[in-house]
């Protein structure tokens, strides 16, 4: 028999489980400024995650999926992109959002139940979250062909979960960034859980990587909570994408380390001891040790950057609480740019509605 | 300017006037758009090589390169995800779905984002993008080809479904939608695609969206349809013009958001309804019609409203499908019993 093609899913690791480099780094980790504000951002993350988790607690918050366990992969995704490229979201990416310039309070009234949460008074073109799982990738590679169509140098990362992986939206789209040869970078954030159904039983492929190969596109492997080796990789895929070279398919492995949202209970099909496996990998801690044991942080320091932590998420919190609900005529506002003739009389009751109820304007 | 040349740059403006069938009037329409608006793009399965299966994207490619007209995997889904990916970028994308009956793998992106960008995102971004599909029976198609699901896109708040019956209004009403700033669901009715021709002037000159179209005059009853049907529901006119029963013919052209208005007028002033589709009844358009008509125009109403549609089972396959469809007959008898009343 004749061996037509060979492939191989490489991956790559910097920092051992308590943040001591293996073996030399790489050229990002010389850049000490944006290792220390990447550190900074994923404990404010941090805090806004377990504020938001207690908001829900007490009747102030939606449903909410933690971001615990992800905030490394957020990072070097927020941090590597230019500011002209596209981010293409899935619902766990608060530490990526928040880089690219969208607001605290603007992600706790998204999942505040207020659609104003994603009107975003910065990054306008990047897309808002999509709960639908994977429907985003298709997203992605309609914005990569845009800017191939307009010959315009500018990329987009998506990101997508593990589960997502399974769905006909993730491999249509890889499949066509492939033909297509579209700028796109494609982040896997492989957290083991697909709410109760873990990686094992999602696919039967050894690697989820290796899923890029059949797009006829590269796969490579990164440890999900290293912060040097997600940098790395995604500098490295955009670098392609901006180059011509085509899209890329980047597995970050981590583990999740909250529920699936505040709805959920993994206890009901998650084994303790495998959670407590998964927090000695934490790629907060481990970049606090690095940065510790380098001598670039002290407890002093850290203790600071958790006040200041609380007082950006505190006063992120007030402006959110203080905001008063859209109208309900809102809900018929922008649903076309000029609402049709036919829906007058549907908008009208409403505003008459609300304003006979409540005593109020109701916006018309 | 001497004579000859200022009548060669009024008839340039006022578009050279061609006879054309329907599936040519929408080729017309996507190349005067294309040719005019350089963000307009088109995609979808063997629409740039090829031409699409009905030829309706024909030629195309070879005057707007394969840049802008694009060849794409065959993936209903991922057509219908691209297109919206595209349009937040400012693109007026117009994708092909080769026939309706393989557009709902599609359905999740039309439904959960298509409809909802502009609402979810405050207006921050929009789709504005068209999703051109093939629909209804009587062409002897294989199974899943024939069928009329209008219903189920009507039924989605943020969208416009829109479907033309004349090659006059293929022309207007497609650059109506492309050049409308949110999505429209257009469906072309397959069955007439080649069955008239009309002189269509190509000058760019779009037909309004979101009103229905009066065909024809009457006193006595008012009948509606739209799509294919309305060759039979006119056909049906003119027989009962002969027996000296006055019929005002409607073309809704968009059923949603349905112009209520035109219908009510009429029907205030005939008394009697009969509405006319392929689609199955249960659930269909004519439902919500009717249901309009009863609630606002209860008084005016001197006979019930009468449907005229197809069976509420499956398309039956080719050999069978003539029984399914609804024909002039049948409108003739349903106008008539509602004549007697």
């Amino acid at each position: 028999m004749k061996e037509l093609h060979e492939f191989h899913v490489d991956s790559t690791r910097y920092l051992d489980d308590h943040g001591k480099p293996l073996g030399d780094l790489p050229t990002q980790a010389r850049d000490l400024h944006r290792t220390l504000a990447a550190y900074r951002h994923m404990v404010l993350i941090r805090t806004f995650d377990s504020k938001t988790i207690a908001l829900q607690r007490t009747g102030k918050c939606g449903t909410y999926p933690s971001v615990l366990g992800h905030e490394v992969i957020g990072t070097a995704v927020g941090q590597s992109m230019a500011k002209t490229d596209v981010l293409v979201p899935y619902y766990r990416d608060q530490a990526a959002h928040i880089l690219r310039g969208v607001s605290l309070k603007e992600m706790l009234l998204y999942w505040g139940g207020d659609e104003r949460g994603s009107s975003w008074e910065n990054c306008r073109e990047d897309l808002p979250i999509a709960v639908p799982i994977a429907t985003q990738c298709c997203h992605a590679v309609g914005v990569a062909s845009a800017f191939r169509i307009r010959g315009e140098d500018r990329a987009v990362v998506c990101c997508v979960g593990d589960g997502g992986t399974s769905k006909g939206d993730f491999l249509e789209s890889i499949n066509l960034a492939g033909a297509w040869h579209l700028p796109v970078v494609f982040v896997v954030i492989n957290n083991q859980w697909a709410i109760s159904t873990p990686r094992s039983i999602q696919c039967g492929a050894e690697t989820i990587a290796q899923k890029a190969i059949g797009a006829g596109l590269p796969g490579h492997i990164v440890d999900g909570n290293d912060y040097f080796s997600v940098t790395e990789a995604i500098e490295y895929a955009l670098e392609r994408a901006h180059g011509g070279k085509g899209a890329s398919v980047i597995e970050a492995v981590t583990y999740r380390l909250g529920d699936h949202t505040t709805a959920d209970d993994a206890t009901r099909y998650r084994d303790a001891e495998e959670l407590k496996k998964a927090w000695e990998k934490d790629g907060v801690k481990r970049l606090q040790n690095y940065l510790h044991d380098s001598g670039h942080w002290d407890a002093d320091q850290e203790k600071q950057l958790q006040a200041d932590c609380r007082e950006t998420v505190e006063t992120a919190v007030e402006e959110y609480l203080a905001m008063e609900p859209e109208p309900p005529t809102a809900m018929m506002d922008y649903l076309f740019e000029t609402l049709p003739a036919a829906l007058h009389d549907q908008r009208d009751r409403l505003a008459d509605k609300h304003r006979a109820r409540s005593g109020q304007g109701g916006g018309a | 300017m001497n004579a000859s040349a200022q009548k060669a740059v009024d008839k340039q403006k006022a578009g050279e006037v061609k006879e054309v069938t329907l599936v040519e009037a929408v080729n017309m329409a996507l190349a005067w758009e294309m040719e005019h608006d350089e963000h307009v793009v088109v995609l979808g399965e063997d629409i740039a090589t090829n031409g699409g299966v009905f030829r309706a994207t024909v030629g195309l490619k070879e005057r707007f390169g394969f840049k802008r007209v694009m060849d794409t995997p065959l993936a209903e889904n991922l057509i219908a995800g691209t297109a919206i990916g595209m349009a937040t970028q400012g693109l007026r994308p117009v994708a092909e779905f080769q026939f309706m009956g393989f557009i709902y793998a599609g359905m999740e992106q039309i439904v959960s984002h298509a409809a909802r960008m502009r609402n979810r995102t405050r207006g921050r971004l929009h789709c504005p993008l068209v999703y051109r599909a093939p629909f209804g029976g009587g062409i002897h198609a294989p199974e899943h080809h024939s069928e009329s699901t209008e219903a189920l896109f009507a039924h989605v708040p943020g969208l416009r479904v829109v479907i033309p019956s004349s090659p006059q209004r293929a022309y207007g009403l497609l650059l109506a939608a492309i050049r409308n700033p949110d999505p429209v669901v257009f469906l072309e009715p397959k069955r007439i695609y080649r069955a008239v021709t009309q002189s269509v002037a190509d000058n760019g000159e779009a037909l309004p969206l979101d009103t229905c179209y009066t065909l024809r005059e009457g006193d006595d009853v008012t009948l509606i349809s739209w799509g294919a049907s309305i060759l039979e529901t006119l056909q049906a006119a003119d027989k009962l013009a002969e027996q000296g029963i006055s019929t005002e013919v409607i073309d809704v052209a968009t059923i949603s958001p349905l112009d209520r208005e035109t219908l009510l007028c009429s029907v205030a002033k005939t008394g009697r309804a009969v509405i006319v589709h392929e689609a199955c009844r249960n659930g269909g358009v004519g439902a919500e019609i009717a249901a309009s008509i009863a609630e606002a125009a209860f008084l005016d109403l001197q006979a019930p409203i009468v449907r005229v549609t197809g069976y509420d089972t499956i398309m039956p396959y080719y050999r069978n499908e003539q029984a399914y469809l609804p024909h002039v007959e049948d409108i003739v008898e349903a106008v008539e019993q509602v004549i007697a009343l």
